[in-house]
């Protein structure tokens, strides 16, 4: 245990860093791909979004740290995101509501 | 006992692990996060307050979407590249991913250097970061080049939707801005760890305070964020 303020320094080998990268372009080859054979429909959408998942958690966890960070630092971080499920939600509904009055205004209301 | 509570130094508490460690941490005395440099911790709650705007951005462009009447353009085409006689879709956005990725791939071993106190292979690495940082937004500045020689608008676009060149000069344009301050720094980070500031303990310009190897996990902090953001729009904007 270290007296000094700064908590224990942790490096890791390069290699972890350059698998990172590599798988990183993996996936986005793959999230590219899926644009390039041209995917329609719901295989699409769940191949962009697991893709961008992935990669956007090799990201955080691994070259941002964040799977070595204290937890508490970590539940800071990513429980604020539940916010924005739950602003994408509402809006997702009011889009809704907002084609269906251009719809009737536009179409039938004319 | 009692003499040698005073005497011991202030121990940090250890990395304990699962819930019980942010009970502790929460129910510390003094400050939250002990061991974590106030900096870090900082440029996380910033960080944070960024994923706000950029989702906001984002969640507009979608109620954009899915409430107008007008056919979305078809990103596909709109960022296609003709190569020769082939159409190939997406070629520059794609190009630009593997450039940021690359420049994460390169800010992250420059922050193991720095950890390491290896001044020099650390400096060119961030060296090499802002390169592929600037590299990007040059890349993205022959974008909005080509995309405004051809008609796009923030009212109005040759493709579809008229919503669409508002959306994407905001999102892109937002998300370039992040980059070039990101190079700013980078360079002036460069030059610090190059100068060897943070192994004389040379006082900065600004806060004239001592800096620490810990500037470069910040900075590559905000640097992985950048390509983090690019990961989403990328998603969402350009394959959805």
């Amino acid at each position: 245990m270290t007296g000094d303020k700064k908590q224990e320094v942790h490096t890791h080998k390069i290699g972890v860093y350059l698998w990172i990268w590599g798988l990183l372009f993996v996936f986005s080859f793959f999230s590219y791909m899926v644009d390039y054979i041209n995917y329609q429909g719901l295989l699409r959408w769940s191949l962009i979004i697991f893709f961008m998942l992935v990669k956007a958690g090799l990201i955080m966890a691994i070259f941002m740290h964040l799977y070595w960070e204290r937890w508490a630092i970590v539940n800071v971080l990513l429980w604020p995101m539940t916010a924005i499920g739950v602003f994408i939600a509402i809006m997702v509904s009011e889009s809704y509501y907002t084609f269906f009055t251009r719809m009737f205004y536009f179409v039938v209301g004319s | 006992m009692e003499e040698s509570t005073t005497t011991q130094p202030i121990v940090i508490p250890p990395h304990i692990k699962g819930n019980k460690g942010v009970a502790v941490d929460w129910s510390a005395d003094q400050k939250t996060f002990k061991g974590v440099p106030w900096g870090k911790a900082m440029m996380w709650i910033f960080l944070v307050s960024d994923t706000f705007v950029f989702s906001i951005f984002l969640i507009s462009y979608m109620t954009v979407r899915k409430s107008t009447k007008i056919p979305w353009p078809n990103a596909s085409e709109v960022f296609g590249l003709h190569v020769g006689h082939y159409n190939v879709p997406l070629l520059l956005i794609a190009i630009m991913t593997f450039i940021l990725i690359t420049s994460s791939g390169t800010m992250a071993m420059a922050v193991k250097f720095g950890y390491e106190k290896r001044r020099v292979p650390c400096a060119i690495l961030i060296m090499i970061t802002a390169f592929f940082g600037a590299m990007f937004v040059g890349m993205q500045a022959f974008e909005w080049t080509k995309l405004i020689m051809e008609g796009v608008r923030p009212w109005e676009n040759p493709f579809g939707a008229p919503q669409f060149g508002s959306i994407f000069f905001m999102i892109t344009g937002f998300h370039g801005t992040h980059v070039s301050i990101g190079v700013i720094f980078l360079l002036i980070m460069a030059r610090k760890v190059w100068r060897g500031d943070f192994d004389t303990g040379k006082r900065g310009y600004f806060t004239s305070m001592k800096s620490d190897y810990e500037a470069i996990e910040i900075l590559g902090l905000y640097w992985h964020f950048v390509d983090l953001v690019w990961v989403f729009i990328f998603a969402f904007f350009y394959l959805w």
